[in-house]
């Protein structure tokens, strides 16, 4: 009898410490499993100690490469710190943004994190109070004679910046296959209207070739085309004023720009909803189309199948967006509340330096977020691009998250995706104004 | 006096013993009560706080659990969406095309397979294996096989069909499969005539045919479980009722249609219902094949909860289509456990 309860009392305790320690576990325990330091661990360790972890989603080859090459650059003057590098890898950050968003929730702040300037910084972590402010190393480094001013506004909040960026591509490049346009007969020059383009793209189709790849399975390189379209036919001015809400998604203009993406998309390849925007441009190497609108990344791709510049491929501003630089660019900020403010604080003056940028950008592909440094490091594609940085008006990218709030950001593909099937203008524009009005910038 | 006290003592341990004993009812419920509170927290405590969450405006990173106003404003805006209505659209058709190729399919193969052909063993093991990939691989594999440049188009040029129908005069067969954004059957108008106030509604009503491929894939992978549900029903099916319906004149189709089927009706019920919530709460499977389609031709609710939760941060909306759901998934398996616990009682 005695054994029996008194083996049933245990069971029930035992039930009991289980379920209570199931409870307790995340908060005492380590988060392990991630590649991510843990905060548990890591509040025992002094301030301004032994580590730095860093949060980013450069996992591929040249973007690993250059991240490599901060943290080199970092390791030199701090070498007693321990970084503890943490990439998720996956989808343009896509997964890395879930991850980090669940860590910031839970208070288990990284020490600094992969950001674009613009909304995805000040609406998702300024504003939440996520991140804090590094003005002043902007005055003690000098940066604010170096980088630009329109790029500067893209990370400051009421007087104080939050981000370092520390590198710069162009979203609104327009590539093409330059042994098949002279084929047929066609030299592109200096700049391309929307005109000329549809000019050339009748010619082309009239010669059985398809004039434009589009590689739209993960629908932002369709989005970018339109926002391509839409910053080369109403402007850098009033495309700046439909994040401020003084122009409207149904502006006369914007709908002209959306006639222009619809007229555009007649001319895509018929495989598009099946390719990604890597072998879109595949695609275009291999001679299966002439044109491309991406951003400079899409340069890596050449580079890496052995292409040369100028020969087998060439560039211009996406069609009436010359004098334009649509900014894609990649930063860090400080988190609020991490472990080891001082070394992140350290990490972010190294980033802003000359040398670390010089270093960083050749290997990722894109220019420095400042204008000085040594351009005999950088080739023929990125001189232009420095020249468009140093003199054109610098614009952000919504489809890349710096020109809106995230839910205006799915909004705006969500109504692309619906475009491009039905190329229904009127509902498209009605669709973006709710949007912008439902995201609380618009009127 | 301390001799006394001690064999008092003694005497009341028997009463104390028998206060330790509960009856079997109490041991029960405190046996299940750290199990009874596991699932209340983390179900049901976690189900509550999503439909909060739901009427609320969280829509940012900072979470924000003050009440929208009016209370399902974001219920309201979902429904209005073109997204999610295409998403329910989306669902249905799959579902219907899903479940009748899969049951269909594996009946068949259940069918085949008792029959005792040569080398039946080694074939049940084949058809079964299917179900032992993962989704995000079956996702991914189909992805190219219905890929109009590189996967199953090219058979039609290699084996010649496209050359036949060319010489017929006929466009060549081409289909853009997952890329196919055309909705057939469209039903807008007479939904509008039953239904007071579906005439608002923006999205075709219809069948998606890229969904089409996406449920022969999804029927690839559950076809051989079904299957084995229905030989292990058939198992339990006596020799005798089969010699029986024989003796009885029936032939061999007769004996299936009109006796063997029949029989197996609990394991169609249970079939049917585990594939309808496979296929309501579907999301690696689309996610890795097809994506949201072009214009939203394969999106599915999983996918919209997804994407608006983690990429759009709007946690109200996700958690509004988390909930609708739910509530889908509940109207299919609620009637279903109803009737099995009353059969167990």
């Amino acid at each position: 009898m005695f054994g029996k309860s008194l083996l049933f009392a245990m069971t029930v305790l035992l039930m009991a410490a289980l379920v209570f320690t199931g409870c307790a576990a995340p908060v005492a325990a380590p988060s392990g499993g991630e590649a991510a330091a843990p905060a548990g661990g890591e509040a025992a360790a002094p301030a301004g100690g032994e580590k730095l972890e860093v949060f980013s989603w450069w996992t591929s080859g040249g973007e690993a490469a250059a991240l490599q090459a901060l943290f080199d650059a970092y390791a030199a003057q701090y070498p007693d710190v321990e970084i503890v590098n943490a990439t998720v890898a996956g989808g343009g950050g896509s997964a890395a943004r879930g991850v980090l968003q669940t860590r910031l929730a839970g208070g288990d702040v990284p020490d600094t994190w992969q950001v674009h300037p613009g909304f995805e910084l000040i609406g998702q972590y300024v504003e939440p109070g996520f991140v804090a402010p590094v003005t002043d190393l902007y005055a003690s480094e000098g940066w604010n004679e170096v980088v630009p001013q329109a790029l500067r506004d893209m990370m400051t909040v009421d007087g104080e910046v939050y981000q370092v960026t520390v590198g710069v591509h162009r979203g609104n490049g327009f590539w093409y296959n330059k042994q098949l346009l002279a084929d047929n007969g066609i030299e592109i020059g200096e700049t391309l209207s929307v005109d000329e383009f549809i000019a050339i793209a009748d010619q082309l189709q009239a010669a059985g070739v398809t004039p434009l790849c589009v590689g739209d399975s993960g629908i932002w390189a369709t989005a970018q085309l339109f926002e391509n379209t839409l910053l080369g036919t109403i402007g850098p001015e009033a495309y700046d004023g439909l994040w401020d809400g003084s122009t409207r998604f149904d502006d006369p203009g914007v709908k002209q720009a959306m006639e222009t993406y619809g007229k555009m998309l007649e001319y895509q390849n018929e495989d598009h909803s099946a390719l990604s925007w890597d072998q879109a441009v595949k695609k275009l190497m291999e001679g299966g189309c002439a044109f491309n609108s991406m951003g400079d990344w899409a340069y890596g791709e050449f580079v890496a199948a052995g292409l040369t510049d100028n020969e087998e491929f060439g560039w211009v501003s996406h069609p009436g967006t010359a004098g334009s630089f649509m900014i894609v660019a990649d930063g860090f900020p400080i988190g609020n509340g991490s472990a080891n403010p001082e070394n992140a604080m350290n990490w972010l003056k190294v980033l802003g330096s000359k040398e670390a940028q010089e270093a960083f950008n050749p290997l990722k592909g894109s220019i420095c977020a400042r204008t000085d440094c040594d351009r005999a490091k950088f080739g023929v594609y990125h001189n232009w691009s420095m020249d468009s940085f140093a003199n054109d008006a610098l614009v952000p990218s919504v489809v890349h998250g710096s020109a809106a709030p995230a839910d205006f950001q799915q909004g705006f593909n969500d109504a692309v995706t619906v475009f491009v099937v039905d190329k229904n203008v009127d509902a498209f524009a009605n669709a973006l104004v709710a949007a912008a009005q439902s995201s609380g910038f618009g009127q | 006096m301390t001799v006394s006290t001690d064999s008092a003592a003694l005497h009341a341990r028997p009463r104390d013993r028998r206060r330790w004993h509960l009856s079997e009812q109490t041991q029960t419920v405190l046996l299940l009560l750290p199990s009874i509170l596991a699932l209340t927290v983390f179900i049901y405590v976690f189900i509550s706080f999503t439909f909060w969450v739901s009427l609320s405006n969280w829509r940012t990173l900072k979470p924000d659990l003050t009440l929208r106003e009016p209370l399902f404003a974001t219920y309201v805006e979902m429904f209005n969406m073109v997204r999610w209505q295409a998403d329910l659209r989306n669902t249905f058709v799959f579902t219907v095309f899903f479940i009748a190729f899969a049951v269909t399919l594996g009946l068949t193969l259940a069918i085949l397979l008792d029959r005792h052909l040569a080398g039946h063993n080694v074939f049940r093991n084949v058809f079964l294996f299917p179900y032992a990939l993962s989704f995000v691989v079956t996702g991914v594999v189909w992805r190219w096989i219905f890929n109009p440049e590189t996967g199953i188009n090219l058979l039609f040029e290699v084996l010649g069909i496209n050359y036949l129908l060319a010489q017929a005069g006929m466009e060549p067969l081409k289909p853009g499969w997952i890329t196919d954004p055309t909705v057939v059957a469209q039903v807008n108008g007479i939904l509008a005539t039953v239904l007071p106030g579906a005439d608002a509604w923006q999205v075709k009503w219809g069948i998606p045919l890229a969904m089409i491929p996406v449920a022969i894939a999804a029927t690839w992978q559950l076809s051989g479980f079904v299957m084995a549900l229905y030989i292990g029903g058939m198992a339990t099916i006596s020799d005798e009722v089969r010699e029986a319906a024989r003796i009885d004149g029936a032939s061999e189709f007769q004996v299936y249609r009109k006796v063997i089927i029949p029989m197996l009706r609990p394991v169609t019920i249970s079939v049917v219902v585990i594939l309808l919530h496979v296929s309501l709460k579907i999301f690696d499977l689309v996610y890795t094949m097809a994506g949201v389609g072009p214009g939203f031709a394969t999106d599915v609710p999983a996918i919209f909860v997804f994407e608006q939760m983690f990429k759009a941060t709007r946690y109200n909306l996700g958690s509004a289509a988390a909930i609708i759901m739910l509530v889908l998934v509940a109207l299919v398996i609620v009637p279903y456990l109803a009737s099995t616990l009353r059969e167990d009682t």
